[in-house]
């Protein structure tokens, strides 16, 4: 990444060549022509994304508050070590790793299954792609309204469908241990299609003549899948993977309007713990050091996921 | 990768089974594929039906237990609610009206800001362009219930509170990473030699651009811009912030605003949501080729 010459040899500029225009006194050059293009997204980023994040930089070190108003004292790192020290905020943690790891994982296992049989179809290939991938286009709010109104313990359909199994009413979101479950069954609903849709991409293209190499040599169905489909759709399921769990760490919406993460605390993530401290304990300044050490974590999980992304794009 | 791949093949085992049996079994093995896919399928469309069912059913119906799946009176009222209530036009049409304004507007302001910086991008040598590039996009990673609390204040500040406007600000900020990763893919597809020719014929880069590139990149740009007015459209975390009064709401906050009471109306909630999801549903249809690039940001690409 120090050596930017090499990045940028794939479309010469060959201004060089280029014989001056005739009669054309206003002519931009190249490099005047690139400031000028790229410089507005950037000073947008600048004041919509960096300057605000510095703010909360500089707040994360005070006992600001935002309805108290009145100056910010400066604390240092009190409200650092109060973040990193607090039972709460450790809890919290423990939900977000059981939440992320539980509705990722799950979403590979059926992701991939589902991407697996559709490849394995010769038609329809197209119409079962776009019916599995709905849940994924809809807006956390649908989504989270309607599999509350879903799972309600009275008249719910999926308590009715269990009850018709003989399935006593199951209280899913009023519960402590089945409510986190439930949000794990929700994300995984919506966002299976995202890793089956990856995962399909990867396995439609891995070359046919691999296997029918394989199929000549008579290798078993197991011994193709395990040395020819799964290493070559690996490294994308991989980006696929790391890109839902950063989603899945900045998830709000969905528990907001699920559970408000309730019963108790039983849902309350990460994200939902910083929107407690921020907007009704109106502790901004300690909020601010719980979302600087948020947005960290975020950073690390997206430089793996882009370090990756350059593997695959240089292989 | 196919290298690796191809030497662990040709080491595979050669084991002989008998043809015949083998093709039965492919059979046996091909329906049970099916049903399974079935099952599958079912299961993540029963809710969206449901939702759709639901919207069309009376409010008895709603709340039958046990659930009534097939015999139901169908009725649309739900819908007609939506759109109109006892005072003329319902809260609900107004937000309605509100995304549209703030989706449309800020997909038109991160496309007009994007696309020249990833043609940018894609043509010029620019310091440390990777590392740029990347920054763009780590932008769109943050947290925006973490964003959202400096936001909110630096918006106080300037009095953009509960005003479009703000909204308008922050969407178009989270889209143009995206707009500018996702073009900067359809921008290298388009030879550079195109402008080369026409900067001999004695046009400017800039007439290069506009006369022979920028045509091209239409149907990019179009796909691109879908994808940026449907994650404003369901944007939800800054709608609910920094906005309050019915006036600037937008649809997701005031369809979640729905379930505040003591009752909630679930046929109604059902209606709002199936016409809040159908236009990004056609959206998503007419954008199904350029799909894996426009979830992952613009990030792989076939």
């Amino acid at each position: 990444m120090s050596d930017p010459v090499t990045l940028t040899t794939d479309h010469p500029v060959q201004a060089a060549a280029t014989p001056p225009a005739r009669g054309r006194s206003r002519r931009l050059s190249d490099r005047w022509l690139t400031v000028a293009f790229i410089s507005p997204a950037l000073l947008l980023l600048l004041a919509m994304s960096v300057f605000p994040l510095l703010w909360a930089l500089y707040l994360s070190f005070t006992d600001y508050s935002a309805t108290r108003g009145g100056s910010a004292n400066f604390v240092w790192f009190e409200n650092y070590t109060a973040i990193l020290t607090s039972a709460q905020v450790h809890m919290r943690a423990l939900t977000t790793l059981i939440y992320v790891v539980g509705a990722v994982a799950l979403q590979i296992v059926l992701g991939f299954s589902i991407a697996y049989l559709i490849s394995r179809r010769t038609n329809g290939r197209g119409l079962l792609t776009t019916l599995f991938l709905v849940p994924m286009m809809l807006s956390p709010v649908v989504v989270g309204l309607f599999w509350k109104f879903m799972l309600d313990a009275q008249f719910g359909v999926i308590n009715s469908l269990l009850g018709s199994l003989g399935v006593g009413p199951v209280e899913w979101l009023t519960r402590q241990n089945t409510a986190l479950i439930s949000l794990i069954v929700v994300d995984t609903w919506q966002w299976t299609p995202f890793i089956m849709l990856i995962a399909l991409a990867g396995l439609t293209a891995v070359p046919k003549y691999l296997y029918e190499a394989a199929s000549i040599d008579r290798a078993s169905e197991w011994f193709r899948f395990r040395t020819i489909t799964l290493p070559l759709v690996w490294p994308l399921l991989l980006i696929a993977v790391l890109f839902r769990a950063i989603e899945a760490f900045r998830l709000f919406d969905l528990v907001y309007i699920l559970t408000s993460g309730g019963p108790g605390v039983s849902t309350e993530t990460l994200s939902f713990h910083v929107y407690k401290v921020a907007f009704l304990g109106f502790n901004t300044g300690t909020a601010s050091a719980y979302g600087i050490l948020m947005v960290l974590i975020v950073i690390v999980l997206a430089q793996l996921y882009m370090r990756y992304l350059n593997k695959l794009k240089e292989d | 990768m196919a290298v690796s791949v191809d030497k662990t093949v040709s080491t595979g085992p050669a084991r002989g089974r008998t043809s015949p049996a083998r093709r039965t079994s492919g059979r046996g093995r091909s329906v049970l594929e099916i049903a399974l896919l079935t099952v599958l399928a079912v299961v993540m469309l029963f809710p969206v039906l449901w939702m759709i069912e639901t919207a069309f059913k009376e409010n008895r119906d709603v709340y039958a237990i046990p659930a009534k799946f097939f015999n139901f009176t169908v009725t649309l009222d739900h819908f007609k609610d939506v759109f109109v209530d006892s005072t003329g036009r319902s809260s609900l049409s107004t937000a309605f009206l509100n995304s549209v304004v703030v989706a449309g507007v800020s997909t038109v302001l991160a496309t007009v800001l994007g696309v020249p910086a990833a043609w940018a991008y894609s043509r010029f040598a620019v310091k440390a362009k990777k590392d740029q590039l990347f920054f763009i996009l780590s932008t769109r990673f943050m947290p925006p219930v973490v964003v959202v609390i400096p936001i909110f204040l630096m918006y106080r500040q300037l009095g953009l509170i509960d005003n479009k406007l703000g909204l308008i600000l922050i969407y178009t900020a989270f889209n143009v990473p995206f707009t500018i990763w996702m073009m900067k893919g359809f921008v290298d597809e388009v030879p550079a030699e195109y402008e080369d020719a026409a900067m001999l014929d004695g046009y400017t880069r800039l007439q290069a651009f506009w006369k022979f590139t920028l045509p091209l990149l239409l149907p990019g740009i179009a796909a691109t811009a879908v994808f940026a007015l449907i994650f404003s459209w369901n944007e939800f975390v800054f709608a609910i912030f920094l906005t309050s009064s019915d006036s600037v709401r937008t649809a997701p906050p005031a369809i979640a605003g729905l379930i505040g009471g003591t009752t909630v109306d679930w046929g109604l909630v059902a209606a709002a949501s199936v016409v809040f999801a159908l236009p990004v549903l056609v959206f998503a249809y007419l954008v199904r080729k350029h799909l894996v690039a426009g979830v992952t940001l613009g990030a792989v690409r076939r």
